[in-house]
């Protein structure tokens, strides 16, 4: 295959959209979570099928589309019978299934679940019934992720080529300004700062990383993107490393999500056989190359020093800053890093421009965010929001409330083991990074999880400070001992054992972590026990031993 | 540690590979684990001398990160997912019944050598929680009272 210029990208994309659109064809939703629920089955089954009756109907495995709850799915489009998507089938059903939508030329209504329309996915961006909006999300279920040419077809390296066409890279961190793009882990640092931070520092070898070490432990977006849609993640990592003048790229990825690690290998593969990777990209003068680096199970990697001191084959323990990565990160040399999510975004905001991406969310916090949906709630999964949302639409409207037989929806949690509960009292908020701070939760990467009268709250700070107290590398003494001696303390309040004083002590730990700890990781530990304790201090009060006369104190 | 080398695995393609590459020594451990099921000891030396490196940084990065397993593994092995989704629906009582029926604790290995269960962080599939991975594929869903049937499905793939 001959190395790609930037003139023959259009004509590649329209003999792609040929192949895409084709007028027949069967979509398979064959991420993880829904070969975990039987997809393959599925797929294997309408193979033999449609040879059987000698159809000559396509039959592609895409990615997930985020309806978790109705896995696996499968879409058909024919002509006769409106475009419909199934959902919760099985390889027993497909024969009715086929029998029906083939035959009959009808729509099986006992399978019928919300179609792409709905979900908003035909354009990106586009505003959707569901009252999702989909950019990050727009290709997955869509696109077979393992063919590039999909991706060319859906638009894919057309930001790349305007990228290096139009804007150079001062140009692209203008766009990058201009669409109020914020770090999408959970941070929400402006990206074009991190982009423009690196630029300006003057060094032969510059690193751009990818921080696919998801290890929030309730939420995957960051897998379904790599899965569903990994050449959108290859592409804003090619741009970014244009941006900031990088000579080099790692995916750093966990090993806990194999299916990622595959998809991108292959993704990176592709690019490369096309030119979209390697010597002189698309004919011009920027060379540079992207290489997967794999996690081994360690939550601290997440944060940005740690996560470069694993990619240099060591530890992963984190450093103190300064000096910040921009200056000296990956091997003493200025490296920038960005979460998936974020990656995902740039290819979108480089075709269509800033101000097209400025138009969605709030006035601080723009664009869309992906949440991974999960716990107590009928229709469980990933969905992506225009920034502004309310946490009541998020959780009625798209996720139809609670399941069915549970409790009344109590709380939220967002930020997985860094962020905090929202109490339902609290569900008009609007979603930004500023309002759910203010509520003493964080954004995060995009955890979700609703919880019921059932769930206890002590339960719950138990659960994620035992997981930092087990992840933390050690290395600090606040975030070490201080979290052990919290530990502690939650497991005996737990048992019915603890006094008034054990809350304050709680108290007075957590702050101090919070001051002291090195990196991230210590420093938001005790967040769920604040936050807990903010909102639902009498779930602990009457747990304590003293607990009645606190309460009557009160 | 002469007579080790010898008696250890060829892996000189892994360090092949690897070996030119900047901060590889994670990779390189990957690829073994994949090939052995774990990194045993043997290995390690011999990665040492082929890649030119002190045991102990092999072992540094070994002992640091969860991924890393010392142990064979048993020939079967259960991983319930502990992510907070799995947790709420009742990952815990997935555990306690697995360690129940298999007479083993989290993270042991049934002395016959045939089962591994161990709880896992989150893979991922927190829609259909609460998860179970058997030998790598993903369980969705699973009930306590679908235990025994698991364990039992894996005895007889043992005998086919």
């Amino acid at each position: 295959m001959p190395k790609l210029t930037l003139d023959d990208l259009n004509p590649m994309q329209i003999e792609a959209q040929k192949a895409l659109n084709r007028e027949n064809w069967i979509r398979v939703g064959c991420s993880t979570c829904g070969l975990a629920a039987g997809a393959e089955g599925v797929y294997q089954t309408l193979k033999e099928e449609l040879a059987e009756r000698k159809l000559d109907i396509e039959v592609r495995r895409t990615g997930c589309n985020g309806m978790c709850h109705a896995e696996p799915l499968v879409e058909i489009n024919v002509s006769g019978v409106p475009r419909t998507m199934y959902g919760n089938l099985k390889p027993e059903y497909v024969k009715d299934l086929l029998n029906t939508h083939l035959k009959k030329e009808k729509i099986a209504k006992q399978w019928k679940v919300d179609g792409v329309e709905a979900l908003g996915q035909d354009d990106c961006g586009k505003p959707s019934a569901s009252k999702q909006v989909r950019i990050v999300l727009c290709n997955c279920g869509i696109v077979d992720p393992t063919n590039i040419d999909d991706y060319i077809a859906r638009c894919g390296y057309q930001g790349l080529k305007r990228a290096l066409q139009e804007y150079g890279s001062e140009g692209v961190i203008e766009q990058l300004k201009l669409s109020g793009l914020r770090g999408r882990g959970g941070g929400g640092y402006p990206t074009h700062l991190k982009w423009e931070f690196v630029r300006r520092e003057k060094s032969a070898e510059k690193y751009m990383i990818c921080n696919g070490d998801e290890g929030d432990p309730g939420a995957y977006m960051d897998r379904s993107v790599l899965e569903g849609d990994p050449h959108a993640v290859v592409e804003g990592m090619i741009i970014a490393g244009y941006a900031i003048g990088a000579t080099m790229g790692y995916f750093y990825i966990r090993a806990e999500y194999p299916l990622a690690v595959e998809r991108i290998e292959n993704a990176i593969r592709q690019a490369r056989r096309l030119g979209l990777l390697g010597k002189n990209i698309l004919g011009t003068d920027f060379s540079y190359d992207l290489e997967v680096r794999l996690g081994a199970g360690a939550f601290v990697c997440g944060e940005e020093t740690a996560l470069m001191s694993s990619v240099e084959g060591r530890r992963g323990y984190p450093w103190p800053r300064p000096p910040f990565p921009a200056q000296k990160g990956l091997w003493g040399n200025p490296s920038n890093i960005n979460n998936v999510e974020t990656l995902a975004n740039v290819p979108a905001i480089m075709r269509n421009g800033g101000k097209w991406f400025a138009q969605f969310g709030t006035e601080e916090s723009k664009g869309t965010k992906v949440f991974a949906v999960t716990g107590n709630v009928r229709k469980a999964g990933l969905i992506e929001i225009p920034m502004g949302t309310t946490l009541n639409t998020i959780v009625y409207d798209i996720c139809g409330g609670p399941a069915l037989g549970s409790n009344e929806v109590k709380a939220v949690q967002t930020g997985g083991p860094s962020g905090g509960v929202i109490p339902a009292r609290f569900f008009e908020t609007h979603v930004s990074y500023e309002s759910l701070l203010r509520l003493g939760s964080i954004m995060g990467s995009g955890g979700l999880i609703v919880m019921d009268e059932q769930d206890s709250m002590v339960e719950i700070a138990k659960f994620y400070l035992g997981f930092c107290v087990e992840e933390s590398c050690g290395k600090c003494a606040p975030c070490r001992i201080g979290g052990r001696q919290m530990l502690m303390l939650l497991n005996r309040i737990s048992k019915g054992e603890g006094t008034t004083a054990d809350i304050d002590a709680l108290k007075r730990i957590s702050h101090a972590m919070q001051k002291a700890s090195l990196c991230g990781l210590g420093q938001t530990a005790p967040n769920p026990v604040l936050s807990t304790l903010r909102y639902f201090e009498n779930e602990y009060t009457a747990l304590l031993k003293d607990g009645a006369q606190a309460a009557g104190a009160r | 540690m002469s007579e080790q080398l010898s008696s250890a695995p060829d892996i000189s393609r892994t360090v092949k590979k690897w070996l030119k590459k900047r901060g590889s020594l994670i990779m390189a451990l990957h690829e073994i684990q994949n090939t052995f099921g774990y990194v045993p000891r043997s290995v390690s030396l011999q990665l040492a001398h082929l890649m030119d490196v002190p045991l102990a940084r092999i072992y540094e990065v070994l002992t640091f990160y969860n991924y890393f397993r010392l142990d064979p593994p048993g020939k079967n092995t259960i991983s319930v997912c502990m992510g907070t989704a799995c947790y709420l629906k009742g990952a815990p009582k997935l555990v306690e019944a697995f360690a129940e029926e298999l007479g083993v604790q989290e993270g042991e290995t049934t002395p016959d050598g045939q089962f591994f269960l161990q709880s896992v962080r989150c893979v991922g599939c927190c829609g259909l929680a609460p998860v179970v991975v058997v030998n790598g594929t993903v369980m969705s869903k699973v009930d306590v009272s679908q235990v025994k049937e698991i364990i039992a499905s894996c005895m007889q793939k043992e005998e086919v």
